[in-house]
């Protein structure tokens, strides 16, 4: 019912979006590593090198792992497989909070330690007000 | 049925519909502010913050859709050589743009109370970011090419491009590790958001909608006076 011509247009625009689909998916797939914005500390442990780079860690504040000290806060990022331990010095986001989502910036010590230099708080999709909140703890 | 519309039939409608659009947008835009503002509960994380979502998601979403809907439409009318798609489309992209550029914004001035960073370079913001670059090159074409042919073979060309990002940022939150939250509205599962703060966002939704049905309106009237003035009577 439609021409040729309408017919061979479609099949164009349909050939040069898979094209493009495709590349581009391509493209991400080869440079996951720098779209991540940042690394579990699973992928931390099994790095076997450590370069002078700077790096994000994300993952779980530990429940009961932050300790204060006049100007120094360290506690544990976790995500329930592996943990690293995370030192900081300044003043943290609001919503940073124990067994919430954290990403931690800075460079990696070694194997277990981190020195951040700067702490972003990551909330999670769940939003509430805060009766229904109250209501959900005491079930 | 496309093919040959008449501008005075369709301006005769698109002329006076401002003004009822106007009227719907101002009450519905009204019930959204005191429903967002005031009438909706703070959150038990981020308290009073979380009422910029009701102008960061609908911005979001609005944007995200109408660069679908002008790629769907010039596609449609590359296929089917009809004029009047491309200009639905060159009318719709202002809004989107704005709308565009109103997400990235409200999204920096929510980021920095609750993340404690104004911008970051994670995917969900990036690929944002690149949809409001192709929106501006989508608008910078139609104003820098008068030859109306190749005016509608470069925009087709730019929204191809430009809706491979649209999936991307749309799923950015699942694919990668990314700072910004998942999506708390799936239209399969249940949502993750209170219905108290999801009836506001909602109504917001709508004004937006409604917003850009009324600047779409003003801007393809625009156009249609224009093909008026130089005397052609089918589009």
């Amino acid at each position: 019912m439609y021409g040729r011509k309408v017919k061979l247009r479609f099949i164009f625009i349909l050939s040069i979006l898979a094209i493009i689909g495709l590349s581009v998916y391509l493209i991400l797939k080869s440079l996951e590593e720098n779209v991540v914005y940042f690394q579990s500390p699973s992928e931390i442990k099994n790095v076997a090198e450590f370069d002078k780079k700077k790096i994000r860690v994300g993952g779980m504040v530990k429940k009961n792992s932050v300790s204060m000290n006049s100007n120094e806060i360290s506690f544990i990022i976790t995500d329930f497989k592996n943990e690293i331990n995370v030192i900081y010095t300044g003043a943290v986001p609001n919503l940073f909070e124990e067994g919430k989502g954290v990403v931690a910036e800075g460079f990696v010590k070694d194997r277990n330690f981190f020195l951040a230099s700067k702490i972003l708080a990551k909330h999670d999709e769940n939003y509430m007000p805060p009766e229904v909140k109250a209501a959900l703890k005491e079930k | 049925m496309f093919k040959f519309f008449e501008p005075n039939k369709i301006f005769s409608i698109t002329s006076r519909a401002p003004k009822y659009v106007i009227i719907l947008f101002i009450v519905v835009l009204t019930i959204g502010l005191i429903e967002s503002l005031i009438l909706s509960p703070e959150d038990y994380k981020q308290s009073h913050s979380v009422r910029i979502m009701y102008v960061h998601v609908p911005a979001a979403w609005i944007s995200l859709g109408i660069f679908s809907g002008i790629t769907l439409l010039s596609i449609l009318g590359y296929i089917f050589k009809i004029k009047n798609f491309f200009l639905i489309s060159k009318s719709l992209a202002p809004s989107g743009f704005i709308f565009n550029l109103i997400a990235l914004v409200t999204g920096s001035i929510w980021g920095k109370p609750t993340w404690g960073t104004w911008w970051a370079w994670d995917a969900r913001i990036t690929s944002m970011l690149i949809l409001a670059l192709f929106y501006f090159l989508y608008l910078l074409a139609w104003r820098i090419y008068d030859n109306k042919d190749q005016v509608y073979k470069i925009t087709s060309i730019i929204t191809i491009l430009g809706i491979i990002n649209v999936p991307i940022t749309k799923y950015s939150v699942d694919w990668w590790n990314t700072l910004h939250q998942p999506a708390s509205i799936n239209i399969l599962s249940k949502s993750s958001i209170h219905s108290s703060m999801l009836f506001p966002l909602l109504i917001m939704t709508a004004a937006f909608a409604l917003f850009s049905l009324l600047i779409f309106l003003m801007k393809y009237n625009t156009e249609l006076i224009k093909i008026k003035n130089k005397g052609l009577d089918r589009l």
